[in-house]
């Protein structure tokens, strides 16, 4: 008993000890800015327009079979990994500023983005939100899928939809580039969504094209995800109202 | 002879459960039926045939194996029970039947938690366990082992044979559970030529998968030098005894089977089938050397007599008439 109190007289100084430590540090360093809310001024705001292309020569999509499941009925569908014009343009690369932003801080859009199963493929394939931005996972086929989503910082899930019809939403809650989803049924299934804090993100299209509209002047980091070619970053400083142009090259 | 027939049953269910089991992991299908013990919502056993498609089919159909085998593993532990006189014998019913619970529950889990790598791994090599003890309940109640394989004369009681073949078992039960590791973190191509290792005799580069990937490699060759010592040890010594000659013999060609097929997985980068059948090789070479195993200890055993008497139990055994049970107390 008598060792009991001695551990616990001992517990409570190192605690007490430890706790005033802590507020020292603590009220050494400088105290962060306020985060500023809804911070772009029309007035001011740029943009960033671009291009992302592909040199060399991409593989070629594949048909996907299908016959494990009769029901998807999408005879002819390819794969979506690598798709590239004739021009050179890429499709499916997710580009958004990766840094520069500070700690500046944009409302979140309480609209869902619709990721939809359709054909036994995943539309969009690639796509981006804001953390905190639901997102309406969507059965429009006639068979069933699981909805497989494994992010490294945000929370795993893996659901079913036996239904057409069914609906189901979640938010990712973190950034994170990016999440990748699978229906562990149909193998060939798979999407990607890009999860980051603010609203500058985009997906080119078939024309390779993107544009990052409403920027405050400054200087940022550009950073375009493709799922096979890995990142490319590029730096770019705008000023007020100016619109710059960047491009992006992957190389197979 | 009955309870025999149905423990070999059982046994050969195991197998064919291990090998769909094996098609889960090789068509990563382990999560397209996300909830468990239902399946979509649908009581199992309940799930319409039409939504078997895709990875579905897989899972659900290694969901329903599992389900029969536990099944028969219920049904033979009470067999067991009712009628076997050894007392470790019956025990050895119950302990399959826990096994086998486990099993199905590690599998849940697993399917739950999205296939955390210990817990499959733990699914994997739980399996090959409920497969040794399946095969062994098959072995102790078949006619040969009863008749302490006596055809011939006594059963050899060589420790040599016992130690190798006992130190050949452990090897190959530490290779399978390497190559469920592997396979469980994706390591099955982290090395992908054969037999060359990135152009090399050993890897020029490491990483964690290469490691594993490497083991596996290693563990084969160490399996088949054990086996060859151990089958070679039987032909050299034991050649007309022919409950050790069948099974070396046995041994020997698996252990062939098992090496093209290993070689096939990764130069056919994994086809599902290659893969799936080098699992249910592995479990076999297992179960063969467990089966070597137990008859080089045949004569270490006590007598196994029929239910007519149930005179090899201990508790029988103790009166001064059951002095040839004595044995079978020992065992």
């Amino acid at each position: 008993m008598r060792i009991g109190s001695t551990t616990m007289v001992f517990t409570a100084l190192v605690a007490t000890l430890a706790a005033a430590c802590g507020g020292e540090s603590k009220s050494s360093s400088p105290a962060p800015a306020a985060p500023v809310t809804n911070p772009v001024d029309p007035a001011t705001a740029g943009a960033v327009i671009g291009k992302v292309t592909f040199m060399g020569t991409p593989p070629k999509a594949e048909t996907i079979s299908m016959s494990s499941d009769p029901r998807c009925m999408n005879a002819g569908a390819k794969t979506e990994s690598v798709m590239v014009s004739g021009d050179g343009s890429l499709q499916n690369v997710f580009v958004y500023v990766k840094d520069g932003l500070g700690n500046l801080k944009f409302p979140v859009p309480t609209s869902a983005l619709v990721l939809d199963q359709k054909g036994c493929q995943y539309r969009p394939h690639v796509f981006g939100v804001q953390a905190g931005q639901p997102i309406e996972i969507l059965n429009s086929d006639m068979t069933l899928h699981n909805i497989h989503a494994w992010p490294q910082t945000n929370q795993e899930f893996n659901m079913g939809q036996s239904l057409q019809g069914m609906k189901d939403t979640h938010v990712f809650t973190t950034p994170e580039i990016m999440v990748p989803f699978r229906c562990d049924v149909h193998r060939w299934m798979n999407s990607f969504v890009g999860v980051v804090a603010h609203p500058f993100f985009a997906v080119t299209g078939a024309d390779g094209a993107f544009e990052l509209k409403g920027l405050p002047p400054g200087t940022y980091t550009l950073e375009a995800w493709h799922e096979k070619f890995g990142t490319k970053t590029a730096s770019v400083t705008i000023g007020a109202k100016e619109s710059k142009d960047v491009a992006f090259t992957f190389s197979g | 002879m009955l309870l025999f027939l149905f423990a070999l049953l059982t046994a050969a269910s195991t197998a064919v459960l291990i090998f769909a089991g094996g098609l889960v992991t090789s068509t990563g299908s382990g999560l397209s039926v996300p909830d468990w013990p239902n399946s979509y919502g649908w009581f199992m056993f309940t799930f319409p045939r039409e939504n078997w498609v895709g990875g579905i089919f897989y899972e659900h159909s290694h969901r329903l194996i599992a389900s029969t085998v536990g099944f028969l593993i219920l049904v033979l532990a009470f067999w067991l029970w009712r009628v076997e006189p050894r007392r470790w014998v019956r025990r050895l019913g119950f302990i399959a039947l826990g096994a086998v619970i486990t099993q199905g529950v590690l599998g849940g889990i697993t399917v739950l938690w999205y296939l955390p790598d210990p817990i499959s791994i733990a699914h994997a090599s739980l399996a090959e366990i409920v497969f040794c003890l399946t095969t062994t309940i098959a072995l102790v109640t078949s006619p040969g082992w009863r008749s302490r394989y006596s055809r011939r004369g006594p059963a050899p009681d060589d420790r040599t044979l016992q130690r190798v073949a006992l130190a050949t078992l452990a090897t190959v039960y530490l290779q399978i559970v390497v190559g469920a590791t592997m396979r469980h973190t994706d390591a099955g191509l982290a090395i992908p030529d054969f037999p060359w290792m990135f152009g090399h005799l050993v890897p020029d580069h490491w990483d964690p998968k290469i490691a594993i990937h490497f083991a596996h490699r290693v563990g084969a060759l160490c399996v088949t030098l054990m086996l060859l010592a151990t089958t070679g040890h039987v032909l050299a010594r034991h050649r007309n005894r022919l409950e050790l000659l069948r099974p070396s013999i046995l041994l020997l060609a698996l252990v062939t089977l098992q090496i093209t097929l290993g070689a096939l997985t990764v130069l056919s980068r994994k086809e599902y089938i290659i893969n799936s059948l080098h699992v249910v090789t592995g479990a076999s070479i297992l179960a063969t050397t467990l089966i070597l195993t137990l008859r080089a200890h045949r004569a270490r055993f006590g007598d196994a007599l029929g239910p007519a008497g149930r005179v090899a139990d201990s508790r029988l055994t103790a009166g001064p008439d059951h002095s040839g049970a004595a044995a079978g107390a020992r065992a």
